[in-house]
Order: structure tokens, then sequence, then C-alpha cells
């Protein structure tokens, strides 16, 4: 019989840490992506924090993922109230529009 | 029966004092009664004496409480002469940053008290993070810090460039969180523990076998998290915008505090649970320490804004300290934390230098706007030739000393190619440095500044200024101070 074990897990952790990276960088069309790749990174790191405390029968990694869920509310957020400041200045919140300073 | 202990709370009562303190502050200001611009003015001053009064407070009960090893919080919290030392400089830049605030506001218009509160909160964050003791409160310190720190820096709230300074420290702070308990989550799952001194056993345990691929992998991107935080080159990318976007006062803040809480809790973290595997993470902080030297030292060269060139010289510094880190020793140690003593109030001599920059109604930024500044400005002009002598690290001024120790400990520990590199990089810097002596001494004037500069900048440049330029005459406290520091790492 086919089990799932931890290492489908880690692997469905690091592909949804993956597509969060990537959404961060590849995204040019809207900084809310930007911020849903951000949650999908902290759930991937929920999803390996549970498995690893299941497969450990160590109570601290469900510790750790309830701080983690309540950070990643927090920093939402925060996130979604600068966006609303940025978008009230700049009529906008496309990613190749935050260009006013560099160098 | 008690269902739970009490736990120790005595390690962490300048932590705890400052929060109540700070959400006392947030009520202070919120039921104030709404009254026209010049009330709300008022309040955010008393506000802010208030809040730099906290933080002198906080650090009287911490150098009263502290002594020895403190553990609080089942493990979780740890107060030793290390933490003691940075949380020092951390609440002196944070005191120092609020004194130098209300001017700023008040003239651009967003005097409003919160900013007090946020700094408070922030500064509690970082002292966490140098106390942590666990992946758990390494989290939770760095977060509470980051989050008061997006809000800050998106104070100016009707100015693009400080509400995209906050945007672009935002995604990227989250980003750099992420990866920070990405690893930590993998440290947890193979090393079994998330607490600092247990994993340090486990480490030691299995001396001379390789620790797992998942440890490693964990290793990297806690490093490359706390990369982005101290913003090492090639993880640098938001410090020139949030340092131009966000407005000075607050800039001067964030070229130190966070800075430093980030540095001490890079140094506890790697030299303490991970000091075992210390042959698995050099070479790359050693790539860290070596991108960041030689970004600072060019990339600096071409700015016209001083506050982002100040954020290429602080990538710079950064590099410089952590040659420290990569040596891993305790001299390598001491000579991060002497460094970033004298960072601190190099750095903040050198923005309240910026503070006073002032024409008309107009903040000025561009370096061009120096020019003449000896003859219209002689003490400022002065004062700031002692801070741009310091970077540069020509002695006898205080920063020659940082960088003295810490090319010592490198060249101790055989480690000559990043002294090599460090010593040419900080020639090149030197460049942009000495150009600031330049234009300030030998360009022709342009219109001159407002005078006078005000009396908190002058008093912020005055007790850096001194500070600078006679450490070499009694550096024995800072020296000692780090020597016993350090040696409780080992």
């Amino acid at each position: 019989m086919f089990e799932i074990g931890l290492a489908h897990y880690l692997s469905v952790a690091a592909v949804l840490f993956a597509l969060g990276i990537f959404g961060i960088f590849l995204n040019r069309k809207n900084v809310i992506v930007i911020l849903m790749s951000v949650e999908l990174m902290l759930l991937a790191v929920n999803i390996n924090l549970v498995a690893f405390s299941t497969h450990m029968n160590d109570l601290v990694g469900q510790v750790f993922a309830l701080f983690v869920l309540t950070v990643a509310a927090a920093e939402a957020a925060i996130g979604l109230a600068i966006l609303v400041v940025y978008f009230r200045n700049r009529g906008s919140i496309a990613v190749e529009d935050i260009n006013v300073m560099k160098g | 029966m008690p269902i739970a202990e009490v736990p120790n709370l005595i390690p962490a009562l300048p932590e705890i004092f400052m929060v109540t303190v700070a959400m006392a502050l947030l009520m202070l200001g919120v039921f104030q009664r709404e009254g026209d611009g010049a009330a709300t003015v008022q309040t955010a001053r008393w506000i802010s004496y208030l809040g730099a009064i906290t933080l002198m407070l906080a650090l009287l009960l911490l150098l009263t409480v502290a002594g020895g090893r403190l553990v609080g919080f089942s493990g979780l919290f740890v107060s030793d002469s290390f933490a003691v030392f940075f949380k020092t400089l951390v609440l002196i830049g944070a005191a120092m940053a609020i004194v130098l605030s209300p001017a700023y506001l008040e003239h651009q218009g967003i005097a409003r008290f919160e900013y007090v509160v946020l700094i408070l909160f922030a500064t509690t964050g970082m002292m966490v993070m140098i106390s942590a003791n666990d992946l758990i409160s390494l989290y939770l310190g760095l977060e509470i810090q980051s989050l008061s720190l997006y809000v800050i820096a998106a104070f100016q709230r009707d100015d693009i460039r400080s509400a995209e300074a906050g945007l672009k420290y935002f995604v990227l702070g989250a980003l750099a969180s992420g990866m920070l308990l990405y690893g930590s989550s993998l440290v947890y799952g193979f090393a079994g523990t998330t607490n600092f001194d247990a994993l340090a056993a486990v480490f030691h345990a299995g001396e001379g076998n390789a620790p797992a691929l998942g440890v490693i992998v964990g290793i990297v991107f806690i490093l490359a998290g706390m990369a982005f935080k101290v913003s090492a080159a090639p993880f640098h990318m938001w410090t020139p915008d949030v340092y131009e976007g966000a407005p000075t006062p607050f800039t001067a803040f964030f070229s130190v505090a966070p800075k430093i809480a980030a540095l001490a809790l890079l140094v506890r973290i790697m030299i303490g649970p991970f000091g075992e595997l210390v042959d698995q993470w050099r070479q790359i902080v050693m790539f860290l320490s070596i991108a960041s030297m030689v970004l600072g030292a060019f990339a600096a060269i071409n700015q016209r804004n001083i506050k982002r060139m100040m954020a290429y010289s602080s990538i710079g510094h950064v590099g410089y300290a952590l040659i420290g880190l990569a040596v891993g020793t305790e001299a390598g140690v001491q000579g991060i934390m002497v460094y970033m003593a004298i960072y601190l109030f190099m750095n903040l001599g050198a923005f309240a230098c910026i503070l006073g920059m002032r024409r008309g109604e107009r903040m000025l930024e561009n370096i061009g706007d120096l020019a003449g500044l000896s003859r219209t400005h002689p003490m400022l002009a002065l004062a700031m030739a002692i801070f741009m002598f310091s970077m540069a690290g020509i002695p006898p001024l205080a920063g020659f000393f940082g960088k003295f120790y810490i090319f010592l400990a490198a060249i101790e520990a055989e480690l000559y190619a990043l002294a090599v590199i460090g010593v040419l990089a900080s020639v090149v810097a030197a460049f942009y440095y000495l150009r600031i002596v330049k234009i300030m001494y030998f360009d022709q004037p342009a219109e001159p500044l407002n005078r006078p500069i005000g009396r908190e900048i002058a008093a912020v440049l005055l007790a850096s200024s001194l500070i600078i330029v006679f450490f070499f005459a009694y550096p024995a406290p800072i020296l000692a101070a780090a020597a016993a520091a350090s040696a409780t790492l080992f």
C-alpha cells in the first residue's frame, strides 16, 4: 500500500516555497500577487514545521507554526496598509511603476 | 497545584518595561483631545521626549539586571554580557534617533506621535532578537522589529518616495523572513530542536561527521535571510531605496539600530548553535563580506544623493564587520563589537550633519549642496569632515581602530585574502569620503544653508564627534566590554 511519508510533505512544501519565490521575482503585474506569494512561502514553512513535528512526535514545531500564522496575519495587514498608502500617492500598484527611486 | 509555573521574567525586564511604556504612550497620544495642528505638534514633541527618556530608563534597567548568564522563558530568552553590549548600542541609537526627529518632522509637517511608539516597538523587537536563544524567539523578535520598521519607512505617507520605500522594504523584508523561516524549519526538522543550546549540543555530539544535508541547506537559507536584514551584498537591493525614501531621522535609525541588532543575531546564531559547523558556512560569510566591501566601495562613487551614498557606505561597513564573523574566533567577534560601537556614533553623527542641511523650507540631499560649507558653517563642516575621515579609516580617529581590530583578527586567523581585499576596498571607499571633505572645503560656496542648525542636532554632533576623536585616548572601556562579551559566546 502506498503511504504518504515525510518526504512527500517536504516535497510539497519545497515546491510551494519555490513557487512563492518565483512569484515574487517573475511577477511583472501587480503587487497584490507579491503579497500572495509571500503568504505562499509562509504556508510552505508551516507545512514543513507540522510535518516535522508529527514525524518526530515533538510539539515545538506546531507551536512554531501557530506563531508563524499569527505573524503572517499581522504582516499581511501591514503590507496591505502600505499598499493603500502607495496607491493613494501613485494611482497604480503595477510592479513596473514602482520606480521613482533607482540607481 | 499550579497549572503552569510563572516564568522567570527578570532577564526580560527591560523589554517588558519598554512594551508597557510604549502602549501607555500610545494611549496617551490617542486620548489627547483633538486640536488644531499646533496641539498635535505639541503632543508629538512631548511624547518623543518621553520616548527618549523611556529608552534611557530601559538602558538603566538593563544594566541593573545584567550579570552573568540569565536564561528565561524555558530557554527561549537569554541575557548575557554579549546581549547587554549590543542592547546598549541599540538603545543609544534609538534614543538619539528620537532626539533628532521632532525638528525634522515638524518642518515636513508630519509631526505625529505614532513614530515614537513604533520606534519603541522596533527597539523592543531588536532587543528580543539580540537575546534570542531559540529559533522561535529569533523569528518573533525579527518580526516585531521588521513590522514596525516597514511602517516607519512609509511614515511620510503623502510623499511618493516614502511610500515606495515602505513598499520595497516590506516586500523584500517579507521575502527575507520567509527564507529565514524556511531555513529554521529545515534546521528544526533535521536537528530535532529549535533551542540554540540544544542545537549546539546536537552538532557537538556529531563532531567529525558531516551534518545532515537538510541542516546545511537550512543554514544557507538562514544566512541568506539574515544577509537581507544586515543588508550585505548581494542581498542589499532594498537598502539604497529605503534609505533615500524614508524621512531622514528614520534613515539614521535604520542605518544603526536594526543593522547592529541583526548583526548581533547573526553572530550569536553562527557562533553559538552552528559554531561547530564553521567550515560549512565560513565560505558563504567570506563571500558576503567580500561582495559587500567591494560593492560598498564602488557603487557609492557615482551617487549624488547623500542618503544613497550613506546606504552604500553602510553596506561596505557591514562587509568589514562580516570579516570578523568569517574569522569566527573570539578576536573576530570582539572586532565586530568594537566596529559596531564605533559605527553607531560615526553614522549617527553623519546623519545629524545631513539633517543640518536645510535651505529655506527645503531639505537638501545632494552632495553638491555641501559646497563651501566650511565658510558658511565651519563647525558643521568640521564635524562632517571628522566623520568622513573616521569612516575612511584614517588614524587617529575611531574608525581606524574599528577596522584595525577586524583586520588584525583576520591576519591572526591567516585569512590574508580577506584582510587584503578589505584594505583595498577601504582605499577605494576613502575616495568618496574624501570627496565630500573636498567639496566642503575647496569648492565655491553655493547659497548658504539655514542657521542655526538646531539644538538637538548640535548636541548629537558634539557627543558623537567627541567620542570619535577621543576614542584613541581612552578606548579601554569599550575594548574591555567587547572582550568580556565576546568571551561569553565561546
